[in-house]
């Protein structure tokens, strides 16, 4: 018997062909779409005059290019709207299952989908972006693709893609109090650099992991591209079927029962190989930031900007330029910088406990002054629970206020952008220049080192506020 | 659908000698809006291109005039980020049809191919001397050889192999395109599905 990975177990199961030094035909069981990289994909079907080969294992959401407020009104801004309506209309033509704005279901794409119970494991699921390696804390091979391939998918339910080698990441030990996910995943990209894990696929494992709920895996998993791998996954255990039991589109009844079975031998085999391991220690993780112009630009909450003699992966050129874009000194304090805004949201941290986190620090705080707070739900159903929970009234109570869902100002894409030269402690996943509107100065972190910074006004470490 | 064949290409480059460019920075996020492939040209790089009130901003190399060519040359880990073919889309209707690094992400690699732009990985220290030859002489050449997957500086010996798939190889060469090979797979992928279902 050959040893196996779960990624291989679970690509060699959806092997259709396999081209000799070259990529393999892959089949794919989920395919979700939006707005944003779709309507090229369906211009193509059409100049080719094909249709969409299995539109049951599409599913559509409006997310990247939707406003955050009045959304019961027709989108303002022209090429938006257009864009959201060509959506409409492709799913419409193709016989595609769309949760379009102001449906109960809708939100963003890598968070409907695993709260709605169509991420499952051991499956293969791509989506027309980078974020879709969320899924893989299901256990499934999740990635994202571009337009072409989404066009592959439509027209043949299959994609070409190159075998990508395996790396193991594991987080032995166990994490200290107010070091969250977000945390991890930060650290993890601080110390291999944002293209460490280039032309590899992940799959994280250790007590650390073992010990999170599902929402922390996807955090996780969702920022595996953040460090250039294709995807990330972690091995289906009972935290994940609890997850999915009775979700609205999971199994039930008997092929309830079956999918268990299947589900539960989806492990790596104790003597599979990876093509490269590496460990790190829970207990050495403290609340992150970052301080760059990339990801992989992360440091404790607690401590100094590097200097220029410790750059690390970075070269001299490129510390240089993102210090500069910043407004940082080598060697200053993080801790105790004035912060302009507070991005809370994305398919990174725009679930419900994500919120419940947050709503949670700053009950019984006040937003600081000058702060600027964007509390974004990831879903309709996100936001449908924080009302029930009592969050929405704990953070008004606290000064703030929560918007409708989408991936607002994660890559403001609409109105939601952070002006000029202002910093943002935000929720998100991408700290690049002018990521969240020309100019903006983002700074990455967990929803507690937000709330922290949210109440103080200044870059605060959360742990002495808990 | 064809796409563009490659074979052979000589031509002059652009040196942007900066690590990590991100697919924000290609094309940055509020100029994905368009529902066609066509004219993101004009908004490559452009928060690097212009400054806010839209003046060109002199000191980037995509407003130097002393450069030009089909050849961008970058540095390491070129297109990290977003999934969006736009950035590929973008640097195509700039007028790239080569982007040379030291190492690409791996969505940008594949949607370069995808849409025949030729990703060519070179080592670091060959990637060093082509940035001093063009800061040194803004005429000096390159030629790209898909089929001997070759790439050169003409005028002197300096040269490198590149990798390839030979898939990937024989699509730009034919400018045959992925859809059309799963096209006439649709047979052996109904096969499969019904194998599934047994």
């Amino acid at each position: 018997m050959s040893k196996k990975t779960i990624f291989d177990k679970i690509w060699d199961n959806h092997l259709v062909y396999n081209i000799p030094d070259g990529p393999d035909a892959l089949y794919i069981d989920r395919h979700y779409i939006h707005e944003v990289t779709s309507p090229q994909a369906f211009g193509g079907l059409k100049e080719r005059g094909i249709n969409v080969f299995r539109p049951d294992k599409t599913v559509a959401t409006a997310d990247h290019n939707v406003p955050t407020i009045n959304q019961h009104l027709p989108i303002q801004e022209e090429l938006s709207r257009v864009q959201v309506e060509k959506l409409v209309q492709n799913c419409k033509e193709h016989n595609i299952t769309l949760y379009g704005l102001n449906h109960p279901y809708n939100g963003i794409v890598h968070v409907i989908g695993p709260e709605l119970g169509i991420t499952h494991p051991g499956m293969t699921i791509v989506c027309g972006d980078s974020h879709t390696s969320t899924h893989g804390a299901f256990g499934s091979i999740a990635f994202g693709i571009g337009t072409s391939e989404v066009e592959m998918v439509l027209a043949s339910q299959c994609i070409m893609q190159p075998r990508p080698r395996t790396m193991l990441i594991n987080i032995d030990g166990n994490l200290s109090r107010g070091v969250t996910a977000k945390d991890i995943i930060l650290y993890i990209i601080s110390q291999i650099s944002t293209g460490g894990a280039t032309g590899y696929f992940v799959e994280y494992s250790g007590e650390a992991i073992r010990s999170l709920s599902m929402e922390a895996r996807m955090t996780i998993c969702n920022m595996s591209i953040e460090m250039g791998a294709r995807g990330g996954l972690i091995a289906p255990d009972d935290v994940t079927f609890e997850y999915l039991r009775q979700r609205r589109f999971a199994p039930s009844g008997e092929e309830w029962d079956r999918s268990i079975k299947t589900w539960s031998g989806l492990a790596s085999d104790t003597d599979a190989t990876f093509d490269k391991e590496i460990r790190f220690d829970a207990g050495q993780i403290e609340p992150m930031i970052t301080w760059g112009t990339n990801p992989g630009m992360g440091i404790p909450v607690t401590g100094n900007i590097p200097g220029e003699d410790e750059t690390g992966h970075n070269s001299v050129g490129s510390y240089r330029k993102a210090l500069d874009y910043m407004g940082f000194k080598p060697g200053e304090a993080m801790a105790g910088k004035k912060v302009d805004y507070v991005f809370v949201g994305s398919c990174t941290n725009g679930r419900i406990e994500d919120l419940r986190n947050f709503a949670r620090f700053v009950k019984g705080k006040r937003k600081a002054r000058d702060i600027i707070a964007w509390i974004v739900p990831g879903s309709r159903q996100v936001e449908k629970q924080a009302e029930e929970e009592g969050i929405r009234s704990m953070l008004e109570e606290a000064g703030f206020e929560m918007r409708q869902p989408g991936c607002s100002a994660c890559l403001a894409m609409n109105e939601d952008k952070i002006p000029e030269g202002k910093y943002a402690v935000s929720t998100s996943n991408r700290n690049f220049e002018g990521r969240q509107g020309p100019g903006a100065r983002t700074l990455l972190a967990s929803p507690l080192t937000a709330a922290a910074a949210a109440v103080t006004g200044v870059i605060t470490d959360p742990r002495t506020l808990l | 659908m064809p796409i563009e064949k490659f074979r052979t290409l000589i031509s002059t480059c652009v040196p942007l000698p900066v690590e990590n460019v991100d697919t924000d920075q290609i094309i940055p996020a509020r100029f994905l809006k368009a529902t066609t492939r066509d004219g993101f040209g004009a908004n490559l790089f452009r928060d690097w291109r212009y400054d806010h009130a839209g003046r060109p901003r002199k000191e980037f190399v995509l407003n130097d005039n002393r450069y030009n060519g089909e050849v961008l040359v970058a540095g390491k880990n070129f297109g990290s980020g977003s999934s969006r073919e736009h950035a590929a889309w973008a640097i195509k209707d700039y007028g790239f049809r080569v982007v040379v690094s030291s190492f690409f992400a791996d969505i940008f690699r594949n949607n370069a191919l995808n849409n025949g732009l030729l990703p060519v990985q070179v080592t670091a220290g060959f990637l060093s001397l082509l940035f001093d030859r063009i800061h040194e002489n803004a005429e000096v050449r390159v030629m790209v050889d898909l089929e001997q997957q070759k790439i050169s500086l003409m005028d002197e010996k300096a040269g490198e192999q590149f990798e390839i798939s030979s898939y990937k190889k024989k699509c730009l060469l034919n400018g045959y395109d992925d859809i059309d090979f799963l096209l006439s797979m649709k047979d052996r992928i109904v096969e499969w599905e019904q194998n599934q279902m047994l």
